[in-house]
C-alpha cells in the first residue's frame, strides 16, 4: 500500500460514522473488493498516529457483538484532512495515469495507443 | 508523538493490549462463522492480526522522546550507581552542600547589602557631601554655615539637605516624672525639614515635616522609628498627634517611618527638625565640622560638578575669614550608597571571594571522587567502548552523575544558606542594612546557576580522563595485569595538588585575619580594662540648663557611687577609649610664635571629672591630675597626653604652658597623663582633658572600678540615679572588656568566618587525599603483593605509599605558599599590626597542612603494607 494511503482510508471509512478497530478493516477489504488488506501491524500503529494529530478523536463502547472496543471519531480537522488529502491523490492518480498513457477522466494519452 | 503520551505510555500500552483483544474476538467470532474450528479460528485471527508484541513496541517507540527518554534512563542509571555506593556519595553531597551552602549565604548577604539599589528613590543621584581641607581628614562632617551657603548658592543640586545626630531622653507616656513607662536614652537625628523629600519617601504613616516646623518658634515634631513605634507604643495609630517628652520638652508625633528605612543609622530611632532643636547661631557658625549633608544631583549634573561647585563655594568662605583656620578649604563627594555600606564592602568581598574558593575545592573534590570511581570502573567503560558505546555518551553519562551530585548537594546547601541566613540576620543586627538581607527568587536561580556550574565542571575534568586511547590501553594493561591507570592517577594528583593549594591560600588569608583580631583584642587601649563598669548618661532639659546643676548632679551622683561598698574609684568622662571620637578642638600654644594664616592645631578633647584617670586607670606620668576643689569657672586647667606633648610641644617642658582654645578660653596644661586610644583599631592621637566642672560636656560614660565582680553594680548604680532623677535614663551599661569587644565585632566576624571555611576546606583537602590514596593503594594491590612476596619490608611499603600520597601534598603546598604571598596583599588594609608575610602564620598554615595530609595517607598506607601477599595476587 503507498505511504500515507492507509491514513487516507481510514479517514474516509469513518466519514460514515464511528467505528472500532476490526469494523475499519473490514470496510477496507469489503470496500476494495478484498484487493487491499490492511495489515493488522499497521492498522493501530495509523489510528494512534491519527489521534495524536488530531484527525480522529476515540472512546470506550460496545461492538455490535457485545464486546467492548475502542471506537474512532472523524475530528473537523479531519475532515478537512481527509478532504486534502483526496485531492492530493486524485492529482497524483492523474498523473501517473498520464505517464502510463492510460485514459483518464475521458482524456486520449498523447501517444494514442493502448499497447503497451 | 505527545508528551501527553509519553508520560502515560504504560496506559496507553494497556489499552492497545485491550483494543487488540477485542479485534482478536471479533476476527475470530467471523470465522467461527464461516465454519472454522475453534483452534483454527483462533490461528487465522492471530495471523491477520500479526506480531502483537512488535505492534506494542512500534507503539512504544513511536511514542517516544528519545532524548529525554535515555536521560531518564540515564539519571535513573545514575542515582542507582550512586546508591550502590553510599559512601562515596555521601561524601560528595555533604561536599557540594557545604561549598553550594556557604556561597548562598554569602551571595544572598553581598547581593542584600552592596548590590540591590537603596530603596530611596533614584539612589544613584543622592551624595553624601563633606568637607575637605582644613586638617588631615579629608571627609570632615559639616558645620552648619557652610551648609547654608551651599544651600543658598549651589545650581548642581536640585536639594541639599543636613543631618545631626542627638542622644535623647525619652520619658514615659505623658508629662515627665507621671509616666508608668522607664524612662530611656534613644539614639536619635535631628534633620532639615526636606531630608525625607531628597531621599525621595514618604512616611508610612502621618505626614512628614513642614518648613514651618523646621524652625524655633514652631512647636516640637518627631517623626518615629517603626520599631520604636511597635515596642514602646505598641504599633497603636493613635500615637499620631500626642504628645512625647524628649530632654523634657514637648513634641508631636506627626508620623512613623517605613519599617525598613534607617538613615543615618541603623541604631537612630527617632527624628526632629534640625532648625526648631538648634540655636541658629550654632547652626550658622562656619568652623564646628558636626553634620552629615546629602544632596540629590539635578539631573544632567555629574558628581564631579557637584563637588568643583560646591568646592568654589567653601573656597569663597574660606577666603573670607582667613583669620580662622579651621574653616574648611574645599567639599568632597560620594554616592550615598557607598558611604552606607562603604566599611562592611571590603570584608564582605573577601569573604566572598573565600566561599568561592570553597567552592571550587569542592568541584575539584567531587571531580576526583568521580574520576576515581571512573577508574574503578575503566575495565567496564572499556568494554562499552571496545563494543561501540560512544564517547558522548559516556561524557554524558559523567555529565548526569555530576549532576545528580551536585544538585543533591545543592539542596542541602540552600537549606544550609537557609539556617546560615537566619543566624546572621539574628546575630549582626549591627550590619549596615542587615533588614534587607532574605533568600528570594534571584538567589534561587543563583543557586541553580550554581549547581549547573558546578556539575559541568565537575563533570568536564573528571571525563577529561575517558581517552579513546587510554580505554584500550586499560582493557590492555588489565589483560597484563600490571598497574593500571597511570594517566587517571596523574589527572588526580593534578587535582589534589590544585586543591591543597587553594586550601593553603584560604588557610593563610585566615590565619592573618585572625592574628590581626588577636592584635586588636590585645592591643593596649592604655587604660585598665578589667572590672571597669561603663554607663552612659545625658543631662539634658529645663533641670540642667545652667552649669552649675550639671555639676551639682555630677558631684551628688559620683560621692554616692563612690561611697558603694565594693567602689574603689569612679568617674566621668564625655567618652571613654574604644567610644569613638566623639569630637576635637583647635587652640594655639600661648608661648609659641603664631601659627601661618590659615594652620591650626587639632586634638581629641575630652571633658572629665578628676577622678577619671583614676577610675580607668591612665597613668599620670608628669604634674598633676585636675583639681577637684577648684569648680565651674575656677576649672581653666588642662591635662595632656603623651603625644599631645611630644608633637605640638617638643623639646620643652609642656608644664605651665598655656593653650586658647577655639572659643577663646585660656587654659594651663598642668599634667601629663599616658596615651590612650579613641577606637580601638586606630593608633592614638594627642588628647587634652578638660574638666568637666566648666559645664563643656552634659553627657557621657560614668566609669567605675571595684575590687569585686564589677558588673554586680550596675543595678545599685542605676538606683541611685534613679534616686537622684526619676527621669534620667542611662544606657549602654557594659564592662570596658564588652564595650571593647564590640567595637571588635567586625573583625572577629570576618576572621570567625574565614576560619570556618579555611577549616573546611582543609578537612575536603584531607578527604581528597584519603582518596587519592586509597585508590592508589587499591590500583597497586597485585604490584605491592609481588613486592611484598619477594621479600619487600613492610615499613618500605609503607614509606612507599606514604610519599606517594604526600607529593602532591606538598606539591600544592608550595604552590599555595606561593599564590599566598600573592593574595595577601589584597587584604593588607584589613590587616591591623599584622605583616602580609608574617612567617609565624605560613609556618603554622604549614604544618597543619602537612599534619592533615598525613593523617589522611597513614590510614590507606598502613593498610597496603599490610596486604596478604597471596591474596592480593589470587585477587588479580
Amino acid at each position: 500500500m503507498l505511504k500515507g494511503t492507509l491514513d487516507m482510508m481510514i479517514l474516509r471509512t469513518l466519514v460514515t460514522g464511528d467505528a472500532h478497530g476490526h469494523t475499519i478493516a473490514k470496510v477496507i477489504e469489503h470496500t476494495s473488493e478484498d484487493v487491499l488488506e490492511v495489515e493488522q501491524g499497521s492498522l493501530y500503529p495509523a489510528l494512534h498516529r491519527l489521534e495524536d494529530r488530531g484527525w480522529l478523536s476515540s472512546y470506550w463502547g460496545l461492538s455490535e457483538n457485545n464486546r467492548k472496543a475502542k471506537f474512532y471519531r472523524l475530528t473537523e480537522t479531519g475532515r478537512k484532512q481527509l478532504i486534502h488529502e483526496t485531492n492530493r491523490w486524485r492529482q497524483m492518480a492523474r498523473a501517473i495515469g498520464l505517464v502510463m498513457g492510460e485514459y483518464v477522466m475521458g482524456e486520449k494519452t498523447l501517444a494514442g495507443e493502448n499497447d503497451l | 508523538m505527545s508528551w501527553k503520551r509519553f508520560f502515560r505510555r504504560s496506559q496507553a500500552d494497556a489499552e492497545l493490549v485491550q483494543e487488540m483483544e477485542s479485534y482478536l474476538a471479533e476476527e475470530m467470532d467471523e470465522n467461527l462463522a464461516r465454519g472454522m474450528s475453534r483452534e483454527e479460528a483462533r490461528r487465522r485471527a492471530y495471523v491477520k492480526l500479526g506480531n502483537p508484541q512488535q505492534v506494542r513496541e512500534g507503539l512504544w517507540q513511536q511514542n517516544t522522546l528519545s532524548a529525554a527518554d535515555s536521560l531518564l534512563r540515564d539519571l535513573k542509571y545514575a542515582v542507582r550507581t550512586l546508591a550502590r555506593s553510599p559512601g562515596f556519595t555521601v561524601i560528595a553531597v555533604l561536599v557540594m552542600a557545604l561549598g553550594i551552602g556557604a556561597n548562598v549565604a554569602l551571595f544572598t548577604v553581598v547581593r542584600s547589602v552592596l548590590l540591590k539599589p537603596l530603596p530611596f528613590e533614584d539612589p544613584d543621584r543622592l551624595m553624601m557631601i563633606s568637607e575637605a581641607g582644613a586638617s588631615d581628614s579629608p571627609n570632615h562632617p559639616v558645620a552648619g554655615g557652610i551648609y547654608a551657603e551651599w544651600k543658598k548658592q549651589n545650581r548642581s543640586f536640585a536639594d541639599l539637605a543636613i543631618v545631626g545626630s542627638a542622644e535623647m531622653n525619652l520619658s514615659g507616656l505623658g508629662k515627665p516624672g507621671a509616666g508608668s513607662q522607664l524612662p530611656e536614652q534613644i539614639q536619635g537625628a535631628n534633620w532639615s525639614w526636606n531630608t525625607l523629600h531628597v531621599l525621595g519617601i514618604q512616611p508610612a504613616l502621618g505626614r512628614d515635616f513642614t518648613a514651618e516646623d523646621d524652625t524655633s518658634p514652631a512647636n516640637g515634631t518627631v517623626l518615629l522609628s517603626w520599631g520604636l513605634w511597635k515596642r514602646r507604643f505598641g504599633g497603636d495609630p493613635a500615637i499620631l498627634n500626642q504628645t512625647i517628652y524628649l530632654n523634657t520638652r514637648a513634641y508631636t508625633v506627626i508620623g512613623i517611618l517605613p519599617a525598613w528605612f534607617s538613615y543615618p543609622d541603623t541604631s537612630t530611632q527617632l527624628w526632629t527638625p534640625i532648625y526648631h532643636d538648634n540655636p541658629e547661631a550654632a547652626m550658622l557658625v562656619l568652623d564646628n565640622h558636626q553634620f552629615q549633608v546629602i544632596g540629590r544631583l539635578r539631573p544632567g549634573f555629574t558628581a564631579e560638578q557637584g563637588r568643583s561647585e560646591l568646592s568654589v563655594l567653601t573656597r569663597r568662605v574660606h577666603n573670607q575669614h582667613m583669620d580662622d583656620p579651621f574653616v574648611s578649604l574645599g567639599a568632597n563627594i560620594r554616592p550615598l550608597l557607598e558611604d552606607i555600606v562603604g566599611d562592611i564592602r571590603k570584608p564582605l568581598y573577601v569573604l566572598l571571594a573565600a566561599t568561592s574558593c570553597v567552592l571550587l575545592i569542592a568541584c575539584l573534590n567531587v571531580a576526583n571522587l568521580l574520576v576515581a570511581r571512573a577508574a574503578s570502573r575503566s575495565k567496564e567503560l572499556a568494554i562499552r567502548t571496545a563494543l561501540g558505546g560512544g564517547r558522548l555518551r559516556l561524557l554524558r553519562e559523567r555529565l548526569v552523575e555530576s549532576f545528580v551530585l551536585t544538585a543533591a548537594g545543592g539542596a542541602c546547601g540552600l537549606l544550609l544558606a537557609y539556617g546560615a541566613v537566619a543566624w546572621l540576620v539574628s546575630t549582626r543586627q549591627d550590619m549596615a542594612r542587615i533588614e534587607a538581607v532574605h533568600i528570594d527568587g534571584v538567589v534561587a536561580l543563583f543557586t541553580a546557576g550554581l549547581i549547573a556550574l558546578c556539575a559541568v565542571f565537575a563533570g568536564l575534568i573528571s571525563s577529561t580522563s575517558i581517552k579513546d586511547q587510554q580505554l584500550l590501553g586499560s582493557l590492555q594493561e588489565s589483560a597484563r595485569g600490571s598497574s593500571t591507570g597511570q594517566g587517571r592517577a596523574s589527572l588526580r594528583r593534578t587535582l589534589l595538588a590544585l586543591q591543597v593549594g587553594l586550601t593553603v591560600v584560604l588557610l593563610v588569608t585566615a590565619g592573618l585575619l585572625l592574628k590581626s583580631y588577636q592584635r586588636i583584642r590585645s592591643a593596649d587601649v592604655g587604660c585598665i580594662t578589667q572590672n571597669v563598669l561603663t554607663m552612659r548618661l545625658s543631662l539634658f532639659g529645663a533641670r540642667y540648663q545652667d552649669p552649675a546643676q550639671q555639676v551639682n548632679f555630677y558631684i551628688r551622683l559620683l560621692d554616692r557611687v563612690r561611697a558603694l561598698s565594693g567602689v574603689t574609684a569612679a568617674g566621668f568622662a564625655d567618652a571613654v577609649p574604644g567610644q569613638g571620637y566623639w569630637g576635637d578642638t583647635g587652640f594655639k600654644v600661648v608661648e609659641h610664635p603664631p601659627l601661618p594664616i590659615g594652620r591650626g592645631l587639632f586634638a581629641i578633647d575630652r571633658s572629665v571629672d578628676p577622678g577619671y584617670f583614676a577610675a580607668i586607670g591612665i597613668p599620670l606620668l608628669r604634674g598633676h591630675g585636675l583639681d577637684p576643689s577648684k569648680r565651674l569657672n575656677l576649672a581653666n586647667e588642662v591635662v595632656i597626653s603623651k603625644l599631645f606633648a611630644d608633637r605640638y610641644l617638643p623639646n620643652e617642658d609642656p608644664l605651665n604652658k598655656h593653650l586658647i582654645t577655639l572659643d577663646g578660653h585660656l587654659f594651663t596644661i598642668v599634667g601629663i597623663v599616658g596615651d590612650t586610644r579613641y577606637s580601638i583599631a586606630t593608633e592614638p592621637v594627642p588628647m587634652q582633658y578638660f574638666s568637666l566642672y566648666a559645664g563643656l560636656s552634659n553627657r557621657g560614660s560614668l566609669v567605675i572600678r571595684s575590687n569585686r565582680d564589677v558588673a554586680m553594680l550596675a543595678t545599685p548604680i542605676q538606683r541611685i540615679v534613679q534616686e537622684l532623677d526619676r527621669d534620667m535614663p542611662v544606657s549602654d551599661v557594659l564592662t570596658m572588656e564588652q564595650l571593647l569587644g564590640d567595637s571588635t565585632h567586625d573583625q572577629s566576624f570576618s576572621a570567625t568566618l574565614l576560619l570556618a571555611f579555611a577549616a573546611l576546606s582543609l578537612v575536603l583537602a584531607g578527604v581528597g587525599l584519603f582518596g587519592v590514596l586509597s585508590y592508589l593503594v587499591a590500583q597497586r594491590t597485585s604490584e605491592i603483593g609481588i613486592r611484598i612476596a619477594l621479600g619487600a619490608q613492610r615499613t618500605q611499603v609503607l614509606r612507599l605509599m606514604l610519599l606517594d600520597g604526600l607529593k602532591p601534598a606538598i606539591f600544592g603546598l608550595l604552590l599555595g605558599l606561593i599564590a599566598s604571598a600573592g593574595t595577601v596583599r589584597l587584604i593588607r588594609s584589613m590587616l591591623y599590626e599584622t605583616q602580609p608575610l608574617d612567617p609565624a602564620v605560613f609556618l603554622i598554615v604549614t604544618v597543619a597542612l602537612l599534619f592533615v595530609a598525613g593523617l589522611a595517607c597513614v590510614l590507606p598506607a598502613w593498610r597496603a603494607s599490610r596486604l596478604d601477599p597471596m591474596q592480593a595476587l589470587r585477587a588479580e
